[in-house]
């Protein structure tokens, strides 16, 4: 099991409202599958994504990453299970402006110690893998949307994660290259990555095998599309 | 921190130069005032050591000197009193010899000081700046310091102007290294002579390397060729170190009668020891390293002030790039560290272009006053340190903010 989370909890205050965000959610996700969560905006799934990403921590419930027992990790030990299990891939990419395709794919490797010349010769290889090779010396301004988002992939993908995790990452894209983007999660899924993209939209969500539907805090129903896919969608 | 994150961080802070010019600018200002200000005045205060101290130097211990003026630095004009003073002249000389009960003897030396300096030259070797004076056969007892090779020169040198010479330590080591010097002619600004006679190395109190470096001739010989230097200095032996109090009070008395100084005016010549100079030397340098450390701490200080201001600027602008980092594995001191690194080169630069214009000015002051520029390697260090260190200080608040970070909060960030 790569994924465990039993009854979690997470509630906000703001101002003198108290917000809970995502009530008693228990979902297991196996290695090597690819599942969305979807649901209207407001419904938790962003809290929901962000507690599975390890960027912020349960108020109460337990959640297990890769056996670890992450739910109570403190920041920096968050940070180290950020950097080695898991892959953001982001609606607005979320690259460094001002630095390189390369660079930006290196940044993940640099924090965990990478010597240099391995550094490049990774991010080369995932820059590979989402076809940027011809595009590596090139800043985020310099390429399109697509390209942009393919590059953020590609430093998902450099340290080898166990989860790649994408929040509505073709938010940002026009349809055919949305259609381009996810295309390009199914060959990554393919090839044994576990994938899970959070969206709002159905059309994105059926790329996936099974899919968790969130309202107001709670998975309401859980439901397997493999057969929508292999019925030639 | 490990070594790939520092050259991260460093390749970061220098982008940041390069798309901030201006504002980084700005920010260092302070920090480049702080540091000019130190290399300046530690450049001024090496520079008097080296002329100041040097004369001090060349002076001997338990010896009283009188002249027309203290030695020192002249900075401006002197008062009309002081450039309608006369000479102090031969005939002083031997007045303080017979008339002085607590003197033994008396050592008249007479200076020349070349435009651009004295030279000694001896076939394509020379010696640069070194001083040049005439005396009599007294100097030697005056002085407490005697020939270590040859001969000192005798009355009939002085009687028949002979055209021989004595060389300081230094001088005799630099043109003749190993050769035996007596005997051999050099030439003194392009006069011939014979060298008589080495002196002993004497101690160096300052370091200035003035107190070896001279050529003495006989005094008349001097006064031959320089019949225009009337203004002598005299160096003054006491019966014993206890008198040496009662002994500057006698010449000061006979110079003041003979001088004609009215009883309510000051002396219009000065009588003293290198003890006395040495005193007032470190008096003048203690005054001008508290100045010094004064105005640099001033402009240290706004400039770490201005470094965190454009620190919290920077990681308020940065937020998003913070959420980014953090997303992906940097930890908090990551963060931290990339902050205070950017801080400090920044502020470093500061202090290499400070330590660049504290050059600047010292060579400035060296070219319009007497001050030679001196600025040594250790100040350069301590300068860069210190802008370097201003920035550690003032920049761990505003790196401590961003590390705190939420990373949620900062991909958020519009």
């Amino acid at each position: 099991m790569l994924i465990k989370t039993v009854d979690l909890w997470k509630t906000y205050t703001v101002g003198t409202e108290t917000i809970h965000a995502v009530q008693g959610v228990s979902v297991e996700i196996e290695k090597g599958e690819y599942v969305a969560i979807m649901g209207p905006s407001g419904s938790g799934k962003s809290t929901l994504m962000n507690l599975i990403g390890c960027l912020d921590s349960p108020t109460r419930g337990e959640y297990h990453l890769n056996g670890r027992r992450v739910s109570a990790m403190s920041d920096d030990e968050l940070a180290y299970i950020r950097n080695k299990e898991i892959g953001f891939v982001f609606q607005t990419f979320n690259l460094l402006p001002r630095a390189s395709a390369l660079h930006n794919v290196e940044l993940p490797l640099i924090y965990n110690g990478t010597s240099s010349g391995e550094r490049i010769r990774k991010a080369k290889e995932a820059l590979k893998t989402v076809d940027l090779e011809d595009r590596m010396t090139h800043r985020p301004n310099e390429l399109s949307g697509g390209q942009r988002q393919r590059v953020a992939l590609a430093r998902a993908l450099v340290n080898n994660p166990a989860l790649i995790l994408a929040d509505e990452p073709t938010g940002n894209l026009d349809t055919a290259t949305g259609a381009e983007i996810m295309e390009l999660f199914g060959r990554l899924h393919r090839e044994g990555n576990t994938i899970i993209i959070v969206t709002h939209e159905r059309d994105i969500a059926i790329y996936a095998d099974r899919i968790f539907y969130l309202r107001d805090g709670k998975v309401e129903k859980e439901e397997d599309v493999r057969h929508i896919k292999n019925s030639g969608n | 921190m490990r070594l790939s994150g520092f050259t991260e961080s460093l390749l970061i802070a220098f982008g940041t130069f390069r798309t901030h010019k201006m504002r980084s600018f700005l920010t260092i200002l302070g920090v480049l005032i702080g540091v000019a200000c130190i290399i300046g005045m530690v450049s001024i205060i090496k520079g008097l050591d080296k002329s100041m101290a040097g004369q001090i130097e060349s002076l001997g211990s338990n010896v009283i000197y009188v002249s027309k003026f203290k030695p020192g630095i002249q900075m401006g004009r002197r008062s009309e009193e002081e450039r309608n003073r006369k000479g102090i002249t031969f005939e002083d000389a031997v007045a303080v010899r017979e008339n002085c009960p607590a003197v033994e003897a008396v050592s008249p030396q007479n200076y020349y000081h070349r435009p651009g300096g004295n030279y000694a030259k001896y076939r394509n070797i020379e010696v640069t700046r070194p001083s040049f004076f005439g005396t009599i056969p007294d100097y030697e007892v005056v002085n407490n310091s005697f020939v270590v090779e040859g001969r000192f020169i005798t009355d009939a040198d002085v009687k028949f102007r002979a055209y021989v010479c004595i060389l300081g330590y230094d001088v005799a080591k630099t043109l003749f290294e190993n050769l035996d010097p007596v005997g051999k002619k050099i030439l003194v600004n392009g006069d011939r002579f014979t060298v008589v006679g080495v002196m002993e190395k004497k101690e160096e109190l300052l370091g200035s390397g003035h107190a070896n470096n001279f050529v003495l001739i006989p005094y008349d010989t001097f006064t031959k060729i320089h019949p225009e230097e009337k203004e002598l200095a005299l160096a003054v032996k006491a019966r014993s170190p206890e008198l040496i109090p009662a002994a500057i009070d006698q010449i000061t008395e006979l110079l003041r009668r003979r001088r004609g100084v009215p009883y309510d005016k000051p002396d219009d010549f000065a009588v003293f020891t290198q003890e006395n100079l040495m005193d007032m030397y470190k008096q003048l340098t203690g005054i001008i390293y508290l100045a010094m450390i004064v105005i640099s701490s001033i402009g240290l200080l706004v400039g770490g002030v201005g470094v965190m201001n454009i620190m919290l600027v920077s990681v308020t602008e940065r937020t998003r790039e913070i959420g980014i980092r953090k997303a992906i594995g940097a930890k908090r001191k990551d963060i931290l560290w990339q902050f205070l690194i950017e801080a400090s080169s920044l502020s470093g630069i500061g202090g290499v272009l400070g330590i660049i214009l504290g050059l600047l000015f010292a060579q400035l002051v060296a070219l319009v006053s007497p001050l030679p520029a001196a600025v040594p390697l250790l100040w350069v260090l301590i300068g860069f340190g210190f802008s370097v260190g201003v920035a550690l200080i003032f920049g761990i608040y505003p790196a401590y903010r961003a590390s705190k970070l939420n990373p949620i909060e900062c991909l958020h960030y519009e």
